[in-house]
């Protein structure tokens, strides 16, 4: 693939090279260098790879994009993204650099630890080092080497062994464009140590064109409990990937739910390693499209263990002239016996023009396992809809039941009551301003 | 109340009712009985404004109003309510906040105040108990798991809220047991002595619930016509002697036009 999006990098590595001033030699950025060779030779993704087989992500490659420096950071951030009555700590990284006046940690237990890994980088370089870029391998993946390349700054959570963190941690990653369209890399890494427990909320939103290019790394010891939502409302214009990579330990309960509503290109890949004994993995996610929207979730669960449970239900509404893309595989290791394993990927289309791709995939090496997956494509049903009519409910209103219906069996596994509430109004207004402008039904 | 003047209709191109009369007073109880695929249940989808059947000759006045003009929700609205054959199971649709919803915009049209959730919930009681429903239907969502027998009873407790003037009730009866089929037909003698001139018009395949829910007419459907019409003596033959004379009737009949 020809691309001027390749040579851009390449330069602003480059940049990022001689802005470092002699702490080239430090083991972080040896690992950069080997990203960005890594990177370069494996170029970016074509619809032939098979991974990427149904989002083509030309438009994004043939872009020079800015990449976005410290200097960012300075921007003020809208407070509207908040998410209302959350009493949360925060963490607010701007263009994928810490923006310290706009964040907030000083409730957090004792012991525990959340903030900006550039920081920590000035301070304790060698616990950076010990930990980053352990889980998220970027050798066959070009936007997490990419990514990896870039790695300066980005949110750490670290939960100490036993400690539970009561109220969520929220990580907003706010892109805002200027004069050109920008290129951020946030970078997530949480740890939480055997029997810790915490929520995190990640937030991504922005305005204007630009191109968020995420790593989340999220370890879950032996025996802890971490829920996470991983709310993606890019701006209309933006590209979004993100790759998020969990490693659970024996008996620990992870569940992450990934909420995509906006930009204009996405592609989220979510996976989990069962890696410890009985542990408990729940992915689930939710989408709502219109416009030219594309959205791809791209799931991976991997049972290396005997005796772990996995969940996986991802749902999505599609509108306009949107496309939606689900792949979910279920990888069961040869010694993980007694693995129960369900997934399930359910589309509405409630436009014509709509499509959607599903394949789930299961691949089993162990004999005894309960495993099973399943997809639906459907529109709305006539039926529930003429039964509502026929009860004096109006067309448009019986549709708007069915829609929330259908998008709330998800919205009500969220467990933190404000993020709750804040997803289940933004879901209805974007699903509203769709229709408005034609969009939707 | 209503008149339905050769009716006509088809679906896919099949054509179900071929040419229906009926008329319908205030305060009667009709019932329209027939063998499987004679058209009855297709009769009340159209009278309820089901889109998939077209209908291609006649019309059907409602109170002097051109029936086959109005969406399914105007029809209810208007005062029609039918008791489906088969309720639909609506997952994550609260029962309360769908009738709640319902039974506002039928206010609102009939130029009535909304009810707030607190008026609604002492109705509902008052009506679950009608036909023995416990408190907690109303938390559930619309017939989700719910038993053949609970989905009648809920079809009927809707109607006791909607309060309809003409009750449209299409095999209620099939999947019924004894003691849920004579809960049912209380709710409804119940509702059509409350409902001064209501109308109910109860399509069934046997006589059985017409014992409960004694019609002032029966009318026996075949191949989309109506081919006989009487009092209710007409349901106890159709018991006891099946329909098939009355398809050699109507064969010689069709033999002779």
């Amino acid at each position: 693939m020809v691309n001027t999006g390749m040579h851009a990098y390449l330069t602003a590595f480059a940049t990022l090279e001689e802005s470092l001033n002699g702490r080239s030699a430090a083991p972080l950025h040896e690992l950069r260098r080997s990203a960005i060779r890594r990177f370069e030779k494996l170029g970016f993704p074509g619809t032939r790879d098979e991974a990427w087989f149904h989002t083509n992500v030309a438009p994004l490659a043939r872009t020079s994009f800015r990449t976005s420096t410290q200097a960012d950071a300075r921007r003020l951030w809208k407070t509207e993204d908040a998410i209302e009555d959350l009493a949360s700590s925060r963490l607010v990284f701007i263009n994928g650099f810490f923006s310290a006046e706009n964040s907030r940690t000083e409730d957090l237990p004792d012991g525990v630890r959340a903030g900006s890994l550039a920081a920590l980088l000035a301070t304790e370089p060698e616990w950076v080092e010990d930990h980053i870029a352990r889980h998220a391998a970027y050798e066959e993946r070009p936007f997490v080497a990419l990514n990896t390349a870039f790695l300066q700054d980005g949110a750490y959570v670290y939960i100490p062994r036993g400690a539970a963190v009561e109220t969520p941690i929220h990580v907003v990653f706010v892109s805002s464009a200027s004069d050109s369209a920008s290129v951020s890399h946030p970078r997530m890494l949480v740890l939480a140590e055997e029997n810790s427990q915490a929520t995190i909320v990640e937030t991504y939103t922005g305005g204007g064109a630009y191109f968020t290019n995420a790593v989340s790394e999220v370890v879950a010891g032996d025996g802890a409990i971490v829920d996470h939502y991983k709310l993606e409302l890019e701006s209309p214009e933006a590209f979004h990937v993100a790759t998020m990579q969990c490693r659970q330990g024996a008996r620990s309960d992870l569940c992450t739910h990934a909420i995509s509503l906006g930009g204009k290109l996405v592609r989220n890949e979510v996976n989990a390693l069962l890696a410890g004994e009985a542990g408990e993995a729940t992915v689930n996610g939710f989408y709502l499209t219109d416009r030219e929207q594309h959205i791809d979730n791209h799931t991976l669960i991997e049972h290396a263990e005997p005796n772990c449970n996995s969940h996986e239900l991802y749902k999505g509404i599609l509108g306009g002239r949107s496309s939606g893309v689900f792949r979910g595989k279920i990888h069961v290791h040869q010694k993980a016996q007694e693995t129960d394993a369900y997934q399930s990927n359910q589309s509405l289309l409630i436009s014509d023009d709509a499509d959607v791709n599903t394949k789930p995939q299961l691949e089993i090496y162990a004999d005894q396992v309960k495993c099973s997956h399943g997809a639906t494509i459907g529109q709305l049903d006539r039926n529930a809809v003429f039964y509502l009519r026929s009860r004096g409910l109006n067309d448009d209103t019986a549709q708007r039941i069915l829609i929330h219906a259908f998008a709330i069996d998800i919205l009500n596994r969220v467990k933190p009551e404000p993020v709750r509430n804040y997803l289940e109004r933004i879901v209805m207004e974007k699903f509203e301003r769709a229709r408005d402008t034609g969009n939707l039904p | 109340m209503l008149e339905i003047n050769d009716l006509h209709a088809s679906v896919e191109g099949a054509v179900i009712l071929a040419g229906i009369d009926l008329r319908i007073n205030a305060g009667e109880i009709h019932a329209i009985m027939g063998p499987n695929g004679s058209g009855k249940s297709t009769l009340a989808q159209v009278l309820a404004g089901r889109e998939e059947y077209e209908v291609t000759r006649g019309s059907v006045h409602y109170e002097g109003v051109d029936l086959l003009e109005l969406d399914p929700e105007e029809r209810a609205q208007a005062g029609i309510f039918m008791a489906f054959q088969y309720p639909v199971e609506i997952p994550g649709v609260n029962s309360a906040y769908f009738l709640r919803t319902a039974l506002n915009e039928l206010r609102k049209a009939r130029g009535r105040d909304e009810l707030d959730a607190m008026d609604f919930l002492a109705l509902s009681r008052e009506k679950l108990e009608l036909v023995e429903m416990d408190e907690s239907f109303l938390n559930r969502s619309v017939n989700e798991g719910f038993s053949g027998g609970e989905k009648k009873r809920n079809e009927i407790f809707q109607m006791a809220m909607l309060e309809p003037r003409l009750a449209i009730m299409d095999e209620t009866d099939s999947g019924l047991d004894i003691d849920a089929l004579k809960i049912v037909a209380n709710g409804v003698n119940t509702l059509h002595r409350k409902t001064p001139g209501g109308a109910v018009l109860v399509v069934t395949h046997y006589q059985r619930l017409l014992n409960y829910i004694v019609p002032d007419f029966v009318h026996v459907l075949l191949n989309g016509r109506i081919v006989k019409s009487g009092g209710k003596e007409l349901s106890q033959k159709l018991e006891a002697e099946g329909y098939d004379w009355l398809r050699e009737e109507s064969a010689v009949r069709l033999a002779n036009d």
